[in-house]
């Protein structure tokens, strides 16, 4: 449980820290660029849920990524 | 290890904390700036193809927002599976399955919070599983910054056919912590945190692990395999956008993952995606994934019974795998379409190959046990879908 736990805590300290006085650097009239579609992290969510259920059942590693819970389909 | 959400746990302590401290207090309330997702509707067919493994089958999406507050989602997915995989020919006997997955799901924005739930059920003629995840995020330092919060809790109902009296459960717990980061007006970074934890019978009621016998005349005998009624994994994920100069996108992904099982894994992925003025998008990717074996596994024990816990699936043997992949998207006003504005078709092509270290291919036979050739096998990929915007 500790190192489950240990990662989200430090984060959180982290940014507890230093809430108060960081000003934004980037306008929102600069953000034209970020706002783009190709910039989108899951641009295609029904896709990418698939591809990550591949990984999930072909590989020993889960998580930190996307995708959906329940069942496998590769006994 | 056990985990318990009781309230006098540490555990629960944490979550009801980080749920009700996260709003108020780190992050300030100003003008409202997050959206909810854009309404649309996705229609996929999916097939994998590898390994002796077909699974194909429909995946459909919908979701709409309510006065830009609330959004509501559906997905129906099936898989149709057809395997003469090297586990099944060697053990077992070839099989077909379907698999039905429904999932709903809403989001409510308010200000730079936005909260969801949402449930799935899976049912096979072997596995059932339920899932229910509730998850927060917020936006702050002038939207900068975005940090979400998530958690997971899955029940699994596990049988095995052709025997009516096995029946075993599950319990799943997953802990997210997702921070997005604006670096520069062409550059956005994510840390992506997830921790599992799982109780229960973990193992596939119908793999086997083989053992040396010198009274078989292959030279080895099989016997069930028996995994550790718990697991605890850990997974953190870097992720990283840009924007070039010619609009187009560059990405890179480093991932690390650990659990209490022995197996650490890695993957490192890039991609590139360049869309043109007349509403093509091609994308190209490229990622590799390696993997340490379980504590407990082997691929030849040395006698029956070896071990207090035994596997040889080959998920848990030490392996790597390289996948290739290649997307291209086509984007186009649908005016003549009532209550639509645009859809997209979409072809997604990837290609993976595997090979393990320590997992042996049985079914060549002749030489002696523990000599056969090292097993390796590729996989096709497909996506085709079609997603329509309203």
């Amino acid at each position: 449980m500790k190192r489950i736990l240990r990662l989200p805590l430090l984060l959180l300290v982290v940014l507890a820290s230093g809430c108060t006085s960081i000003e934004p650097w980037v306008s929102p009239f600069e953000r034209n660029n970020l706002a783009d579609p190709i910039m989108s992290f899951n641009r295609a969510p029904v896709a990418s849920g698939y591809l990550h259920h591949v990984y999930q059942a072909r590989e020993g590693a889960r998580g930190a990524e996307g995708g959906s819970g329940g069942g496998c389909g590769c006994n | 290890m056990q985990l318990k959400t009781t309230p006098e746990s540490g555990l629960w302590r944490f979550i009801v904390t980080a749920v009700c401290l996260l709003p108020g207090l780190l992050f300030p309330a100003t003008a409202a700036a997050a959206v909810l997702p854009e309404d649309r509707a996705d229609v996929m067919y999916h097939v994998y193809d590898g390994g002796g493994l077909k699974v194909d089958g429909p995946s459909v999406l919908v979701r709409k927002a309510y006065k830009d507050k609330v959004s509501v989602w559906a997905n129906y997915y099936v898989d149709m599976i057809s395997s003469a995989s090297i586990d099944v020919v060697t053990t077992a006997s070839e099989y077909t399955e379907k698999r039905n997955e429904q999932s709903i799901g809403i989001d409510y924005l308010h200000g730079k919070t936005s909260m969801g739930l949402a449930y799935t059920r899976s049912e096979e003629s072997d596995y059932n599983a339920e899932t229910v995840r509730f998850g927060m995020s917020q936006d702050f330092f002038g939207d900068l910054t975005s940090i979400g919060l998530s958690y997971a809790r899955g029940r699994d109902e596990v049988r095995r056919n052709g025997d009516a009296t096995f029946e075993e459960k599950t319990d799943r717990q997953n802990y997210r912590l997702d921070l997005t980061q604006v670096l520069t007006k062409n550059w956005v970074l994510a840390l992506n945190y997830e921790g599992v934890t799982d109780e229960g019978f973990l193992n596939n009621p119908y793999r086997q692990v083989r053992f040396l016998d010198p009274q078989e005349a292959r030279g080895y005998a099989y016997q069930a395999e028996l995994y550790p009624g718990t697991k605890t994994s850990s997974a953190f994920a870097v992720r990283s956008m840009y924007y070039l100069p010619w609009r187009a996108s560059l990405r890179g992904e480093y991932r690390m993952y650990s659990d209490s099982w022995g197996v650490n894994a890695w993957n490192l992925e890039v991609g590139y995606t360049h869309p043109f003025d007349f509403g093509l998008t091609l994308e190209a990717r490229y990622r590799y994934y390696d993997q340490t074996a379980a504590d407990f596994y082997s691929d030849l024990f040395p006698f029956r019974s070896a071990q207090n816990f035994i596997a040889r699936d080959k998920e848990l043997a030490t392996f790597t795998n390289h996948s290739v992949g290649a997307g291209a998207s086509y984007r186009f006003e649908t005016g003549w379409l009532p209550f639509t504005k645009a859809a997209e078709a979409n072809l997604f092509i990837d290609w993976m190959s595997f090979d393990y270290q320590d997992f042996r291919d049985v079914r060549v036979t002749g030489g002696a046990p523990g000599a056969e050739r090292l097993y390796g096998f590729e996989s096709l990929i497909v996506r085709a879908f079609l997603s329509v915007y309203f």
